[in-house]
């Protein structure tokens, strides 16, 4: 009876209100994945309106610099500037199936709330977005452009008034009004079918990234590296390459370092647990309460991650390690000016680790960086950071 | 038979069950605002444990679980407190928690501490049946009561699925929502609550967004077996933060006052 499963992760653990709307929304989803028609018309936004497929980019001067093939899966280049819109158009055409009138969004760095309002404006659906207080003081440009798009942006002001708060706030939002509300989660977490449902929406990442390096190179990378924050583009690179000789590297927020406390290394530092929905690797103290995390990437400050993830850990299927907030911000840098390419703070974690393992690899070895999204969002806490007025 | 089961057979009038959340606004004042709830005639104390994210509470009771976090409340806390509370009471008491909580001390473990402690029965909002088999066997080891809720809008195929797992008495959710107090009561109460009837033996208490004695009355007439008064109590216990005394009067007063509105409208 029990369904959701990843080995001994995932699961259904939510108030009764919402068991019959997972069922609906898991049934909905199945016939979804089915509908030829539905699938075609996922496509047809994808390509002519998202901007996929995305380029695999060879990073020419870094690959000089640190004696590898470096490769960049540019879903920085996607229309609002990240891997999430990816996911935000597969569930607003399934909530469009579903007959559901509003949409409801979590954000953190505000990523996943943009795109959510491209595709309620796109479909016609109105959106609102919760959004922790603190990520809307140092995100207030993404803040702007979701009210641009025609969303309604609701302050959380709850525990520590980030990503967690939120989510927390729009299952409340969706448990009072269940009938009409299709709640719009952003990533491979939370309970069943939505760690498997983000999953598939992402898939698209790994597909095309496997298709290309074997194009370029005639071969499969030696590595893929994605960041972790709840692990939904980490999970669209890593599925596609389960079956393959490649190693798979999740990065997640070290934050100030793991021993200071001060982090969102939910995979390095934490312990079995149940957070919204779902059973997986949690920050928590002994009894079960959940910590405050800290990174300097909003979309990383989660003390939870997918249930998918916590399996592949276990069976050591793939490897989950940090970066600092000070190396995050090394790799920011770094890439601006080696190719000209300013990514996000959350992908620069994935960078960051990614130029650490390429000093340890032959030159003919090849280490593919999913770029989840671009850095743009990001310069205005940079510049604060670097006491640059601008 | 289980406190809980011989409370409700020997009553002829519908239970009055009363929330607190453990250990709010610290451990000490907690078990003295327990003590007046349970001087005031509450027929079932059901004590909440905080959690840092409970998903299906309203401010009230998040502000609750906050006071209570702050002043150091753990689990071990709570079942001292229940110790401390069933040394001079008979009256069933309900451990409320946020699964998480269970899980993370070990799911037999938190179980036999919870009956070690004098507890009756245990609800877990976020854990649905689906999810239960351990809990529910621990339950079972150790003569608890596992209490589940029914949804205003739990399908009928679901229905068989809860009452199958369902123990000591059904918790009727009123409203669409979270925890928190509201004014008036849904339409069709009362079917609600006969339809439940014609499928089980249990004893049905409705609980969410019931906040005094007109409502009480009316749940009462509408056929409920229990009626759960939740934030409107935690309420109390937050206007009168720095004044226990004020807060156990009026604590004592309000509660009374439920008690005497299941009466009339029995």
């Amino acid at each position: 009876m029990k369904k959701g499963y990843f080995g001994e992760f995932g699961g259904q653990f939510v108030p009764e209100t919402l068991m019959g709307e997972l069922e609906a929304l898991e049934s909905a989803y199945e016939r979804a994945k089915n509908d030829p028609a539905f699938q075609a018309e996922l496509e047809g936004y994808l390509s002519t309106f998202a901007g996929r497929e995305t380029p695999l980019t060879y990073c020419r001067n870094l690959s000089r610099d640190l004696g590898c093939r470096i490769y960049l899966k540019r879903e920085d280049l996607l229309h609002g500037g990240a891997h999430k819109i990816n996911n935000t158009l597969g569930q607003a055409l399934l909530a469009r199936y579903m007959g559901k009138t509003r949409l409801i969004a979590e954000t953190g760095a505000g990523q996943h709330g943009v795109a959510t309002a491209i595709a309620g404006a796109a479909l016609g659906l109105p959106v609102e977005v919760y959004m922790g207080e603190v990520d809307m003081a140092r995100q207030r440009l993404n803040v702007f452009r979701m009210e641009l798009l025609g969303a309604t942006v609701h302050p959380v002001r709850t525990g520590s008034r980030t990503l967690k708060d939120a989510v927390s706030e729009a299952l409340r939002d969706w448990i009072a009004r269940p009938a009409e509300t299709y709640y719009l989660l952003g990533s491979a977490v939370g309970p069943h079918p939505y760690p498997t449902m983000v999953r598939d929406f992402q898939c698209v990442i790994g597909r095309e990234l496997r298709e290309q390096v074997l194009k370029a190179e005639g071969r499969l990378p030696t590595a893929a590296v994605a960041c972790v924050g709840g692990g939904s583009n980490a999970i669209g690179t890593f599925y596609p390459l389960i079956d393959d000789d490649v190693r798979l590297v999740g990065v997640e927020a070290g934050g100030e370092g793991l021993s200071t406390g001060k982090h969102g290394a939910t995979l390095c530092a934490g312990t079995k647990g149940v957070l919204q929905g779902s059973l997986s690797y949690l920050l928590q103290d002994r009894d079960g309460q959940i910590l405050e995390t800290h990174s300097v990437s909003a979309g990383l400050d989660y003390p939870a991650v997918g249930p998918e993830h916590s399996m592949l850990k276990d069976i050591g299927r793939a490897e989950y390690v940090a970066a600092t907030d000070d190396e995050a911000l090394a790799a920011f840098s770094l890439l601006s000016r080696r190719e000209g390419i300013i990514p996000a703070l959350e992908s620069s974690h994935a960078v960051a680790y990614a130029v650490k393992m390429a000093k340890e690899m032959d030159e003919d070895d090849i280490i593919v960086v999913t770029l989840s999204g671009r850095g743009d969002k990001d310069v205005t806490e940079v510049a604060a950071r670097m006491g640059v007025a601008i | 038979m289980s406190r809980i089961d011989a409370l409700f057979s020997g009553l002829e009038r519908p239970a009055c069950i009363a929330y607190l959340a453990g250990g709010d606004p610290d451990p000490e004042t907690s078990l003295a605002a327990v003590r007046a709830v349970v001087d005031a005639g509450a027929d079932i104390i059901e004590i909440g444990v905080p959690f840092t994210d409970p998903i299906a509470d309203g401010p009230t009771i998040r502000r609750a679980d906050n006071r209570a976090l702050a002043a150091g409340t753990t689990p071990d806390r709570i079942f001292e407190l229940v110790r401390a509370v069933r040394a001079g009471t008979a009256v069933p008491i309900v451990l409320m928690t946020a699964y998480n909580i269970v899980y993370v001390r070990g799911v037999d473990r938190f179980y036999r501490e919870a009956a070690e402690a004098g507890a009756d029965g245990v609800i877990i909002p976020d854990m649905p049946p689906e999810e239960s088999e351990d809990a529910v066997a621990a339950a079972g080891r150790y003569g608890l009561d596992q209490i589940f809720l029914v949804a205003p809008n739990t399908p009928e195929e679901r229905l068989d699925l809860v009452l199958e797992h369902a123990g000591g008495f059904l918790y009727l959710v009123s409203v669409q929502g979270v925890t928190g107090a509201r004014s008036g009561l849904p339409h069709g109460m009362e079917e609600r609550i006969a339809a439940l009837r014609s499928r089980t033996d249990l004893p049905i208490a409705v609980g969410f967004g019931i906040s005094g004695p007109e409502q009480v009355r009316a749940l009462a007439a509408a056929g409920a077996d229990g009626v759960i008064v939740g934030s409107a109590i935690v309420a109390i216990v937050e206007k009168h933060l720095g004044d226990r005394d004020a807060m156990c009067a009026e604590l004592k007063e309000f509660v009374a006052g439920l008690c005497g509105a299941v009466r009339d409208g029995a």
